[in-house]
């Protein structure tokens, strides 16, 4: 690996024709970070909308071993596009400029840049839907999500980004641009590089568009909020709506702390000795729709539910919501630093890792609260705690450890969503075994030979620790 | 730690910078982010370069000029943060900080400087500058200078202004505007009003406007005279011992008053007396002081919601348009009341302006001392406003006014659409005013 000479520097920006080459040292600290932990200076960062011209920068970096970090909004938990060796920094947050929907055959083309939340608007326009709904819609580009298959709430009903993708045009490390996938659902024509590429971090190439499958949107939805004095009935309502037959579109849990942590943030009513509530969403047809929640409600009380909410208006539907949104906000009050980690389990193991968690709170004494998205596995075990209080950040690295551990051995997996990146790189063995692990190395040597796309992610550098302080 | 990097964190309030944890929720609304596409410019860049700064890796400081040169301090950022970021205190420390530091022979900061200094807080000298606009249209000078294109080439853009400068009042009509009117009817309120720097010696008639409206609506109406400006334009540019000798001078003025409501008209000013218990929290002999006089402000659309409009002649299905205040957003969260206001005159057509929270680009003076990236915002803007169709836009504060005016004014659509204060629009719907062209 190299570092960037004035000579390349020049010939970069003979390269960079329609575009930006940003190099001022406000620039390069303004590229050096994502949403998680570290800072890391690129030497410079790249912003142009020409996919000729990037394919090109690809080529000259293959030719001179200069890493490659391509980068979307920076929102990224895992450290995805942080340029840890330096570099060049591909800003493609820039390439905003496609966006069609194209009605006939249910699809939308989108260039990498544009923000997830302006699809979901698009296809809303025309009576139709993209599903996969990361809470950081709004800020995140489709090439992030793409990079890290990122899912959110409606992934139990509908999936996430990885079941939405059926083309795209990639740029290789090696700077050719291909075409994987197409415009068609079914598609068998060879190996499946769409889905190779969807959740790769970005180490095997530059998405520069995208062909997305949208479904129509349903007609209606309803929501509820089930209260209950134990976390494992809680669990028990989740496994069982699921083998009654009712597919909720989105199924949220929230335990003890983060109600009190939200009700300190702002009153909203919520009862704050309850063990835990879990906030559901049914849609479909509004005929069905009433029966259906009546149908959970029920269910949920038959398991112990103290109380079931029923919302009568969507501005009081949208006042449940409100709780879950702030979360996350509400518990950065208690402490400034939050080490938001995604680990997932089968959904039957719900009740068996809230256990664990638990012990794992009393264990290393930390500030632990979970909540997310129950439904389909995915809890989000947060611990609130201060960076700048070494001791306490030498617990939480044991403990993040811990958790990593604990999901593994209930059949679980590090990350439902949030990626691998920089800080679980040192846990991929753990889950996946020398020769899996071997596998995915191989399969990296053969697409990127000198390692120059977005090096130091994914996998781990002898001795690679998690380090938080 | 060594001290002096201690000390560095003190003044750059380091501190403050621990509750972003770097979501980019903040990205979207941010106008710089949106017009220069350069995390350099975006909230949360801007924070993480104080962060390096404060833990010694970014250790030329002038590196953060122009991130926080060109910062609107508009402060949407702030709204959209879910960790509730202090990034207006940011902000103002990091200019102090860099003001401190940096030369001052750039020729824009040294008309920044003699604006703040001298014009803003002296009355005679912004009588002066209202006088001298009202000679310079009325001699003549005015046509003469969109004739030969002089004025195009002034320093600082100021001929781009020339062109959208209210149109004047004789210094006899402002010298004799009244100190005290009654309430018409039966008195609802006992209010004193703020008149502003810049909105009395340019938006004069918007005032007097103002005033004969809060008394039409059943308030009693005062100017206290010692009053002075408000202090904003000093402390977001790092001039925070003028700003609080101002903000002491506003409270003695306006302690003797017992008005039930400090009123004002300029979303700006009325967000800087807003926070006047903020700014002062710190002076023990001050703090209670500035607590009760922030506490009683109020921007005018409050209190015309609060008493209820007079009797409006409907309109005939004028399409009108709203560009919020930011900081009457932001800071003093007044959103609702303006909109209010003009959804109930009669016979108008509403019509909502997709991402309207948006800064104009106008932000202070930022218009004059940035005028390129200033213009790169508005015209993102304009985009906005043309897209709604309105032939009235109704702006809140006088920066955002002019600003309008200019937006209007270079999409070459000066003939079909107005820009209007809301209490000009307001005045004129209750047979107040004259309609102004
Ligand atoms: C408050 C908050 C809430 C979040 N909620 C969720 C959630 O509910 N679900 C979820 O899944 N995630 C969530 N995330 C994580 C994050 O938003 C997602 O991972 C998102 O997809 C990242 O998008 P981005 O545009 O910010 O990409 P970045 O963070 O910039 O990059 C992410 C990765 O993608 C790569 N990359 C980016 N663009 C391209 C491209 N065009 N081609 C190739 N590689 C590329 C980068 O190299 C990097 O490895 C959340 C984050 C925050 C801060
Ligand atoms: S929204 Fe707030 S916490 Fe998030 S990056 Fe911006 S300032 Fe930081
Ligand atoms: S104050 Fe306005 S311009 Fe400055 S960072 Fe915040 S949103 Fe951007």
């Amino acid at each position: 690996m190299r570092a960037l000479t004035e000579i390349h520097l020049e010939e970069v920006k003979s390269i960079v024709k329609t575009g930006r080459v940003l190099t001022k040292e406000s620039d390069r600290f303004s590229y050096s970070f994502d949403g998680s932990f570290g800072t890391f200076l690129p030497d410079a960062v790249i912003q142009t909308k020409s996919v000729e011209e990037l394919a090109a920068l690809v080529r000259l970096a293959n030719r001179e071993l200069i890493p490659l970090y391509p980068r979307g909004q920076a929102t990224s938990l895992s450290g995805g596009p942080l340029p840890v060796k330096g570099g060049l920094v591909l800003d493609l947050s820039v390439m905003d400029h496609v966006l069609e929907v194209h009605e006939e055959d249910l699809v939308a083309v989108v260039s990498p840049g544009v923000l997830t939340a302006d699809i979901h608007r698009a296809a809303e326009e025309r009576g139709l839907m993209y599903p996969p709904d990361p809470s950081s819609s709004h800020v995140s580009t489709i090439g992030g999500n793409l990079a890290e298959n990122s899912g959110g709430p409606k992934g139990l009903k509908y999936g996430v980004t990885k079941d939405y993708v059926i083309g795209l045009e990639v740029i290789t490390p090696e700077g050719e641009i291909i075409k994987t996938g197409g415009r068609t659902v079914k598609n068998v024509t060879g190996y499946d590089l769409t889905k190779l590429i969807v959740g790769s971090e970005g180490t095997l190439g530059i998405i520069t568009k995208a062909v997305l499958k949208l479904i129509p949107k349903p007609k209606a939805s309803t929501t509820m909020m089930a209260i209950f004095d134990s976390l494992a009935d809680a669990g028990k309502a989740i496994s069982n709506m699921l083998t009654a037959g009712i597919l909720p579109s989105k199924m949220e849990l929230m335990d003890q702390a983060s109600i009190i942590a939200v009700e300190q943030f702002e009153p909203l009513g919520l009862p704050v000795d309850a063990a835990a509530l879990i906030l559901i969403e049914l849609d479909g047809h509004p005929a069905a729709l009433q029966e259906e929640a009546d149908e959970a409600a029920a269910l949920c009380q038959s398991v112990g539910a103290r109380e079931v909410r029923m919302p009568k208006n969507k501005s009081e539907e949208a006042e449940l919501w409100k709780a879950r949104k702030l979360v996350s906000p509400a518990i950065v009050r208690i402490k400034p630093t939050k080490i938001s980690e995604d680990a997932t389990v089968p959904r039957s193991k719900i009740p068996d890792m809230c256990k664990r968690l638990e012990k794992i709170r009393e264990e290393y004494g930390i500030h632990l609260v979970v909540f997310g998205h129950a439904g389909d596995g995915n809890l989000h075990p947060n611990i609130i705690c201060d960076k700048n209080d070494t001791e306490e950040m030498k617990r939480v690295e044991q403990a993040v450890e811990e958790i990593f551990k604990a999901a593994v051995e209930l059949g679980g997996t590090l990350s439902g969503e949030h990626g691998i990146g920089l800080m679980k790189a040192p846990f991929m063995e753990m889950e996946l075994g020398a020769a899996g692990l071997d596998m995915m190395k191989r399969i990296k040597a053969a697409w990127d030979p000198n390692n120059i796309m977005n090096p130091g992610k994914i996998f781990p550098e002898p001795g690679q620790k998690l380090e938080l302080s | 730690m060594n001290l002096s990097l201690k000390q560095l964190q003190e003044e750059l309030k380091y501190d403050r910078t621990a509750s972003c944890v770097q979501c980019g929720y903040c990205l979207p609304v941010c106008p710089t982010y949106t017009a220069f596409k350069n995390e350099a410019h975006s909230p949360r860049g801007r924070i993480n370069l104080i962060k390096m700064a404060g833990e010694g890796r970014l250790t030329d400081l002038s590196a953060l000029e122009e991130p926080f040169d060109l910062c609107l301090g508009c402060r949407a950022c702030e709204t959209a943060c879910p960790t509730g970021v202090e990034y207006g205190e940011i902000l103002e420390a990091a200019r102090a900080a860099l003001g401190k530091r940096r030369t001052l022979s750039v020729p824009a900061r040294t008309l920044k400087k003699a604006m703040l200094r001298k014009m803003f807080p002296s009355r005679r000298m912004m009588n002066i500058a209202g006088h001298s606009t009202w000679i310079y249209q009325k001699s003549g000078l005015q046509k003469a200078g969109r004739i030969t294109r002089v004025i195009d080439k002034l320093p600082y853009h100021l001929g781009a202004f020339e062109k959208v400068l209210p149109k004047p009042v004789s210094p006899l009509e402002r010298f004799k505007a009244p100190k005290r009117v009654k309430a018409e009817g039966k008195r609802k309120y006992k209010v004193a009003f703020f008149t502003g720097c810049v909105m009395d010696a340019m938006f004069h008639r918007v005032n007097q406007l103002s005033i004969q409206l809060l008394a039409r609506a059943g308030c009693e109406v005062t100017v206290v005279s010692n009053q002075s400006c408000c202090g904003a334009l000093h402390a977001h540019s790092g001039e925070q011992k003028e700003a609080r000798r101002l903000a002491r001078q506003n409270i003695q003025a306006f302690e003797g008053t017992e008005a039930d409501f400090i009123v004002n008209n300029a979303g700006g000013c009325g967000a800087m007396l807003y926070e006047y218990d903020r700014l002062l929290a710190d002076e023990e002999a001050w703090a209670e002081r500035a607590r009760a006089f922030s506490g009683k402000v109020k921007d005018i659309s409050q209190v015309l919601m609060a008493c209820g409009l007079p009797d409006m002649r409907p309109r005939k299905g004028e399409a009108v348009t709203y560009q919020p205040s930011c900081h009457m957003t932001n800071v003093q969260k007044v959103t609702k009341e303006p909109v209010e206001l003009l959804q109930s005159i009669p016979g108008i057509e509403w019509k909502e302006m997709n991402q309207a929270d948006m800064c104009c680009g106008s932000a202070g003076i930022y218009n004059l001392v940035h005028y390129d990236a200033s213009m790169e915002i508005l015209d993102h803007k304009m985009k906005e406003a043309k897209r709604t169709n309105a032939s009235v836009i109704i702006t809140t504060n006088p920066g955002c006014l002019l600003q309008m005016k200019l937006g209007v004014e270079k999409e070459g659509l000066a003939s079909s659409v107005r820009v209007l204060h809301l209490v000009e629009y307001l005045a004129e719907a209750a047979e107040i005013a004259e309609p102004v062209q």
